[in-house]
């Protein structure tokens, strides 16, 4: 019997006092951006902004519940940003959106960070049993930066992969990981460098003992892509149904699927909210497409990162969403 | 040297040159501190500041930027978009059917009040009128309208009404058509429509383009149109962007040190070229030599009569003394191009592509 499990993939907006707050303390300039060693009230605004989104998801009703990345200033590319081994540079563009992060530049060996593993276990605290850890793929956050150290495309990955295997290994435990993929999408890989990819996503989900996503969006994964990420060690890859639905299906169709499978109902870049009824005949749909497949457990959640939305927005989305896995485990009943 | 009509309206009648390069701003310009700071004042409800004082201090300080933009010896002025906040906010908050929901981050901590379309758009009072016409009184230079394109005013905005971004873009086309109508009306007789969203996603010139036909739709043809563009990767977009309807193209090129510059080389750049001289994201008056340099790229795209010079985007981020050095210089350094030019001292080749460094 299939289990729906209400989840968001994270990186969600500041509460609005933690905006203005953080504006005044940290400034408005490139230099101004987080470093990882915040201390004081700029440490103090983030330990509060973290416990509003967690209490967030517990009163939305979410099945799991992240730590919402609110220090992550550049998106996808915060582990790197925030790395000692790493230069950051010029204002760039985020994929095709109007945001920016800084260059990351990775110019020495990439050690062990544990930036985002003490984030993790600050949320722990403030959880119960149902912490989900987010993390860049390997694969974006090698597309998202630039290598001056290792020399070559596949190289770099590999110690991307690596030290995204070595800060999985210090998280506390957790129920689920999430790595985000869109550059898979966005920028997909070619031949060869597809394997690798998908060498490199099995290497980051064998660090954990947790079921591990991976997510990636703004459209439908390359045939050859999703065929080699197949090949990876996890357990569900996502599907952004916002943004492409024939390409998705047919993939599931032609390819098949991993035993659970995470699908991205609600738009996590447009205020308007979806009705849990609507997110719920979304998922019956999917089903029906695929009528010879049973999922072990169905993930619900917005297609992207929430960031984008204005903060009063993104709580009736992770409303929707809970209130929508709630409706499919009725329906499934 | 042939003429361009459409351009050559706008040059002063006491022009010191036989050859006319014209000078101009993209739009914004920083503001006066204590106009901040009446704002401060008139947002507070414990103060007696009210909303007639905010206006005066408003028309203040159009007046004085335009005069500032005529002190710095441009030939086109604007008045530095002093009512304006943010170049999408100010026109959602007149458009019918956009709503508010709170801000949204850009990056880092910068943030805008990024608003949602939650019902058809509808044009119901003018956007623009009062503050053209406020602006053209004030001025002794023919004055320039900045208006956000409707590309980009569906772009950076959430659509929860429309079938898709194209539909709500042609949708705003038309009532920034009926907004252009309304300000040549007035007198107007250059205005800019600002695309900085143009060039961000793969083939979004098509809309652009048709979104261009809407907007120019019964607009006499002595009407000046430029489109300004910033911040994206030039190559996405051209040539398609020569169809398009616009006499004038006004592109940041400087910031990147005119790495993009051959990509207008060919085929050839058939309409006028406004070209960014002076680096908006650099906090320093570039010398006049330098920019004399940077007109002269131009040069290798477009002859003198197609040419036009401004910064690379609006100067508002800019300290306000930095941001009148580059207007002044930028107007010195034209200047001096046109006399090389009387003198025929300038041999530029054009349509060549820049040799790789060596």
């Amino acid at each position: 019997m299939t289990e729906y499990v209400s989840t968001t993939p994270g990186l969600f907006p500041l509460p609005d006092w933690a905006k203005d707050d953080l504006s005044d303390l940290k400034g408005h300039q490139k230099h101004d951006l987080i470093g990882g060693d915040e201390g004081g009230e700029i440490a103090a605004a983030y330990e509060n902004a973290r416990s509003d989104v967690i209490e967030d998801q517990q009163n939305a009703g979410l099945d799991r519940i992240v730590e919402g990345q609110l220090r992550w200033d550049d998106m996808l590319a915060h582990p790197l940003a925030v790395h000692d081994a790493v230069e950051t540079r010029g204002i760039v563009r985020y994929y095709d959106n109007n945001n920016f992060y800084r260059e990351p530049v990775v110019s020495d060996d990439l050690e062990f960070s544990g930036d985002v593993a003490d984030e993790l276990e600050a949320a722990s605290e403030l959880t119960d049993g149902d912490l989900q850890a987010v993390l860049p793929g390997p694969y974006s956050l090698a597309d998202l930066a630039t290598d001056e150290q290792y020399g070559d495309e596949a190289a770099f990955l590999d110690a991307i992969a690596d030290f995204l295997a070595g800060e999985v290994d210090a998280f506390p435990a957790h129920e689920t990981l999430f790595l985000l993929e869109p550059s898979l999408v966005e920028e997909p890989p070619e031949d060869g460098a597809d394997e690798r990819a998908s060498e490199a996503i099995d290497r980051v989900a064998s660090a954990t003992d947790a079921d591990v996503v991976v997510q990636p969006y703004w459209g439908a994964l390359e045939e050859k892509v999703y065929a080699h990420l197949l090949d990876a060690d996890i357990d569900a890859v996502g599907f952004d149904f916002v943004a492409n639905q024939d390409d998705n299906i047919y993939n599931i169709q032609e390819y098949g699927a991993t035993g659970d499978i995470s699908l991205g109902l609600a738009d996590g870049q447009n205020t308007l909210v979806e009705d849990p009824e609507a997110i719920r005949d979304r998922v019956d749909w999917v089903e029906d497409q695929l009528q010879v497949t049973e999922f072990e457990t169905v993930y619900l959640t917005t297609n992207t990162e929430t960031f984008y939305l204005p903060y009063a927005k993104y709580q009736e989305k992770l409303e929707a969403l809970a209130e929508a896995a709630d409706l499919a485990e009725v329906t499934a009943a | 040297m042939t003429t361009n009509e459409n351009r050559d309206q706008f040059r002063p009648e006491d022009h010191e040159n036989d050859h006319f390069i014209m000078t101009s701003v993209v739009g914004s310009y920083p503001k006066p501190k204590w106009l901040n700071r009446a704002k401060e004042l008139y947002q507070d409800p414990d103060h007696s500041f009210d909303e007639d004082d905010y206006q005066e201090a408003k028309d203040d300080a159009a007046r004085l930027i335009t005069n500032e933009h005529e002190r710095a010896g441009l030939d086109t002025v604007v008045d530095g978009e002093m009512r304006r906040n943010e170049m999408v906010e100010f026109f959602a908050h007149r458009i019918e059917g956009y709503e508010f929901n709170g801000p949204v981050k850009v990056w880092g901590h910068n943030y805008f009040d990024k608003p949602s379309v939650v019902s058809e758009v509808e044009y119901t009072d003018s956007w623009l009128v009062d503050e053209y016409k406020f602006t053209a009184e004030a001025a002794d230079r023919p004055v320039k309208v900045p208006i956000t394109g409707p590309y980009t005013l569906a772009n950076w905005s959430f659509n929860e009404a429309y079938e898709d971004d194209d539909e709500l873009t042609l949708a705003l086309a038309d009532l920034v058509n009926e907004e252009v109508e309304k300000l040549v009306d007035a007198g107007a007789r250059y205005i800019q429509i600002d695309e900085p969203a143009l060039a961000t996603t793969p083939d979004d010139h098509a809309i652009v383009g048709e979104a261009l036909e809407h907007i120019v739709a019964d607009i006499p043809e002595e009407v000046r149109i430029g489109l300004h563009v910033c911040y994206g990767d030039y190559s996405r977009i051209y040539p398609e962007i020569l169809d398009y309807p616009v006499d004038e193209f006004d592109l940041e090129l400087a910031n990147g040190d005119y790495d993009q510059l051959d990509v207008f080389k060919d085929p050839e750049f058939t309409a006028d070229l406004a070209l960014g001289v002076t680096d908006v994201h650099v906090a320093e008056v570039e010398s006049v030599e330098q920019i004399e340099e940077n007109i002269k790229k131009g040069l290798e795209v477009v002859p003198p009569e197609q040419l036009v010079v401004s910064p690379d985007c609006g100067v508002k981020l800019l300290p306000r003394e930095v941001a009148y050095g580059k207007m002044a210089n930028m107007v010195e350094a034209t200047r001096n191009v046109e006399a090389d030019l009387d003198e025929g001292n300038v041999d530029i080749e054009r349509g060549a592509p820049t040799p790789a460094d060596d």
